[in-house]
């Protein structure tokens, strides 16, 4: 029973009293069991990287109304692996002139970004690699680093279309980390901590989705704007500039653009479930009756955060797939003239009532925090209106146009 | 020695080599015949003009300069936001006061016309 309550620390238990029985110093033996651990949760992660592949072609396909994979193997489902072995046996080519230490670092570093995330995301009560106490921080620092990679990749490569992807991806960086940066303040003071697994505690009640269904949203769309996915693909619109960053990049080192960008996407519908949607928890107390006692189990908890981030993982598909891409201009400016100014209303909003209504576990809590957020989405969405009704006016306006001959 | 810092730090050293090993395998095992046609920039393409590494005007760089200036002041926000359980109502107001400043800063960048593509 103690292995099915805690299987985390009852094997790191025993690898200890083992290693400490051959002789190891505490240190040491603490560092040989973090290796293994931290090897393992790399392979899950890389494991369900693997299978995302076929989930992402199968929806898409679904989307567009075409089959997807579905030769090789039982519903395509060896196809990832045959996707793996032809980019490992593909010619890799450099081109000429290009920035050969720069260029080899993109697209590892572009994998890495990804994979330190994993660090932090809690997959049950017990089963986690650490649990930081600037949890937040940790993730905006490496997705900065994400957004790096491409960079790189887009200046290294010698190649103009390459160069104008890594020129859109600084646009994408500088208009969405702001929005992001801000909305990832209303978590931290809903729940009193930036650790993930405190945030993750702390909606053991209420979702923080239904307490600031705005900061949700923002959060959503910053979150796509930092995948560069669609509709903010700027940095790699294959209609327009080919392929972008990666253009010049061929065999695995193309592969670990494109699975650290499922992976990234995967990840990050896994920290929309845990900051806005309870994570492993978040059951509303049904956990604390007897009949649903098994929720508490650190399995069932992974099982749970894992159809949670698939199905932010899910939604991020869905307007990918439907959505055309948005202009470089109009992004900048839809994120510095409404994204920005609404986030800090949320967050000023959502600091001054956590103060003034009844302390958490309360209706009044809840309706007031979820009311004030419906009352500033409706204002927003009447200023868009009065906003885009003025411009139609503007722009039917019939000018009288003089010829002069 | 402050374990959640050293499984940190070994996180980012596995995480480096596992990306690594495949890339060192398909050196391997992938067929290597380079020739000047296949190594030209975007081959099989127009071939380009001029050197890759070009200047050009980068429209969205006033953006830039608004987002150093909220970058910054973000992470002054996180401390704040962090004790404001702690804090007495006067002293968040005092906080939203400074957010206040950040948005006048954002309102004259834009009245000035900052927040164009120019």
């Amino acid at each position: 029973m103690v292995f099915l309550n805690d299987p985390v620390h009852f094997v790191a238990g025993w690898a200890n009293g083992l290693l400490n029985g051959w002789g190891l110093t505490a240190n040491l033996a603490t560092i040989i069991i973090y290796l293994v651990g931290i090897t393992l949760l790399i392979v899950f992660a890389m494991v369900l990287d693997i299978m995302l592949v076929w989930v992402e072609r199968k929806v898409v396909a679904r989307f567009q109304d075409r089959l997807g994979p579905n030769r090789v193997g039982p519903f395509g489902l060896i196809q990832p692996f045959a996707d793996i072995i032809k980019m490992v046996i593909k010619e890799d080519i450099t081109p000429a002139g290009a920035d050969r230490i720069v260029y080899n670092i993109a697209p590892v570093l572009a994998a890495t970004s990804v994979i330190i995330l994993w660090a932090i995301l809690p997959l049950a009560s017990t089963i986690y690699g650490v649990d930081l106490n600037v949890g937040l921080l940790y993730i905006v620092a490496a997705g900065s680093l994400g957004t790096l990679s491409i960079i790189m990749a887009g200046w290294s490569s010698n190649n103009k279309y390459a160069l104008l992807g890594a020129f859109r991806m600084v646009a994408n960086m500088i208009s969405y980390e702001i929005p992001m940066v801000i909305i990832l303040l209303v978590p931290t003071i809903l729940a009193d901590t930036m650790s993930i697994k405190g945030i993750t505690q702390a909606q053991s009640g209420m979702w923080f989705a239904i307490l600031s269904p705005l900061a949700f949203i923002i959060f959503l769309i910053s979150a796509i704007a930092e995948l560069g996915r669609s509709p903010f693909d700027l940095n790699e619109a294959e209609s327009e500039i080919v392929s972008g960053f990666n253009v010049e990049y061929s065999g695995m080192k193309f592969g670990w653009f494109y699975a650290g960008e499922l992976l990234h996407a995967f990840t990050f519908g896994g920290f929309m479930a845990v900051l806005f949607f309870g994570g492993y928890g978040g059951f509303f107390g049904l956990e604390k009756i007897a009949f649903f006692s098994w929720l508490n189990n650190p399995f069932a908890q992974a099982v749970v955060f894992i159809a949670k981030a698939m199905f932010g993982y899910w939604v991020i598909m869905w307007i990918k797939y439907s959505m055309p891409r948005i202009r470089i201009d109009h992004m900048l400016a839809f994120n510095w003239k409404f994204m920005t100014p609404l986030a800090l209303v949320v967050l000023v909003n959502t600091a001054i009532l956590s103060k003034i209504l009844p302390p958490p576990p309360s209706w009044g809590y809840t309706l007031g925090m979820l009311f004030s957020n419906i009352i500033i989405g409706f204002i927003t969405i009447e200023i868009l209106r009065a906003y885009g009704r003025r411009k139609r006016k503007d722009e039917t306006r019939f000018t009288p146009q003089v010829v002069q001959d | 020695m402050n374990n959640e810092w050293v499984y940190i730090g070994l996180f980012l050293v596995i995480g480096i080599i596992v990306p690594v090993v495949p890339l060192v395998f398909a050196r391997l095992v992938a067929p290597r015949k380079p020739n000047p046609i296949k190594q030209s920039t975007y081959e099989c393409g127009i071939e380009t003009v001029g050197d890759s590494w070009v200047q050009f005007k980068a429209q969205y760089y006033v953006f830039a300069l608004v987002f150093l200036a909220f970058d910054v002041e973000a992470v002054f926000l996180f401390p704040w936001a962090l004790s404001l359980k702690q804090l007495p109502l006067f002293v968040v107001l005092e906080g939203v006061l400074f957010i206040a400043i950040l948005v006048t800063g954002l309102i004259y960048a834009w009245r000035k016309g900052m927040m164009e593509w120019v």
